[in-house]
């Protein structure tokens, strides 16, 4: 009697603490795991090595720019890709709706649709990003990371930047 | 006398000690109701984001189906969540053109379809052909002469699609499950 009275409470902490956790990563902030070589350096510096994947990188996710979906250039969004909605991913805002931006190497300019945004990896070698599958909706955004968590040594701050040469605001 | 003022200092204690100690339950009380008010919030968001929710659409693109002036619906989150989404069903989009804007209309076609579609039923007769990509749905409403959407839009990726309707509440001459 006394076991089950125990098992049963211990479940019913585990469920409380289960859906608080997941109101709160769902509605404030999330840890989410970076895997890849899109974002190199920002993200994964050391994923050439053969310890590398060990040392992946953590990001925390902030969702309060979900409220009114408010980006800004630079910023590094996690999103599910349009081709597969199973699957997420993480890159960097290029230009908000609006805008003009230039392919690379080329003498095309393409307007942003209102709605989306233009995002690429910051390692263009190795990116599929809008260059392959054009503007991104931003309704498909679900996170907006802010800082690296893990590994210890490399937890700080992720930095905006924007290459000024491509694009004109609009 | 002095028996009289040693008693009044005493009382005088035992009245700090027993505000102290009703500020300490008040503080536990107003601890627990906080917890479960949390806790109610948070098997809500849960309730509504994962399994159902009650939702009001209102406009003109979904006539004859939905009224101009607003129904409720009940939504479900489940069939989408495991991407088992068939073509005839009402969905709830998140508009491509405004993150902010929820959105109902019918599924027309699934990736890979090909979709015909008149592009401006009001003026002209003619008709376009659409063959839908890889992670992305055709959506249109049933009004076609008032509502805007994959024809204008395009196909929208899978993953805007925020729930499936399955049950109307409210007019109450239109309670029930929608058919086809």
């Amino acid at each position: 009697m006394g076991t089950r009275n125990f098992l049963w409470d211990f479940g019913k902490k585990c469920f409380t603490f289960g859906l608080i956790g997941l109101t709160i990563s769902d509605r404030y902030a999330s840890i989410a795991h970076v895997q890849g070589l899109s974002m190199y350096p920002t993200f994964n510096p050391n994923a050439r090595t053969f310890m590398g994947s060990l040392t992946d990188d953590y990001v925390l996710l902030e969702k309060f720019c979900l409220e009114k979906y408010k980006f800004s250039h630079g910023d590094v969004i996690a999103f599910r890709s349009p081709n597969n909605h199973r699957e997420k991913q993480i890159k960097r805002i290029i230009a908000l709706p609006g805008d003009w931006i230039t392919a690379p190497h080329s003498y095309d300019a393409l307007r942003i649709p209102e709605g989306h945004c233009w995002v690429e990896g910051d390692n263009s070698a190795s990116s599929l990003d809008s260059r392959s599958f054009g503007p991104v909706p931003l309704g498909l955004a679900c996170g907006r990371a802010t800082h690296i968590v893990w590994p210890p040594q490399r937890i700080g701050e992720v930095e905006r930047r924007i290459p000024h040469d491509r694009i004109s605001f609009g | 006398m002095k028996c009289r003022r040693f008693g009044g200092k005493g009382e005088e204690d035992m009245g700090a000690l027993s505000k102290l100690s009703q500020w300490r339950t008040l503080a536990r009380e107003a601890a627990e109701r906080t917890a479960i008010l949390a806790k109610f919030l948070c098997i809500l968001h849960v309730t509504n984001t994962y399994i159902c929710t009650p939702t009001l659409v209102y406009g003109p693109s979904m006539l004859p189906t939905f009224n101009l002036t607003g129904d409720v619906l009940l939504v479900e989150n489940l069939t989408v969540r495991m991407g088992k989404v068939r073509p005839g069903d009402v969905v709830l989009v998140r508009s491509p053109e405004n993150p902010r804007k929820t959105v109902s209309k019918r599924i027309l076609g699934m990736e890979g379809d090909r979709v015909t579609f008149m592009i401006d039923p009001k003026n002209s007769n003619r008709c376009q052909s659409v063959v839908i990509p890889k992670g992305h749905v055709w959506i249109q409403g049933d009004n076609i002469y008032a509502s805007h959407d994959s024809r204008n839009f395009g196909p929208v990726p899978y993953g805007l699609i925020q729930g499936k309707v399955f049950f109307r509440v409210w007019p109450l001459n239109g309670f029930g499950s929608l058919r086809q």
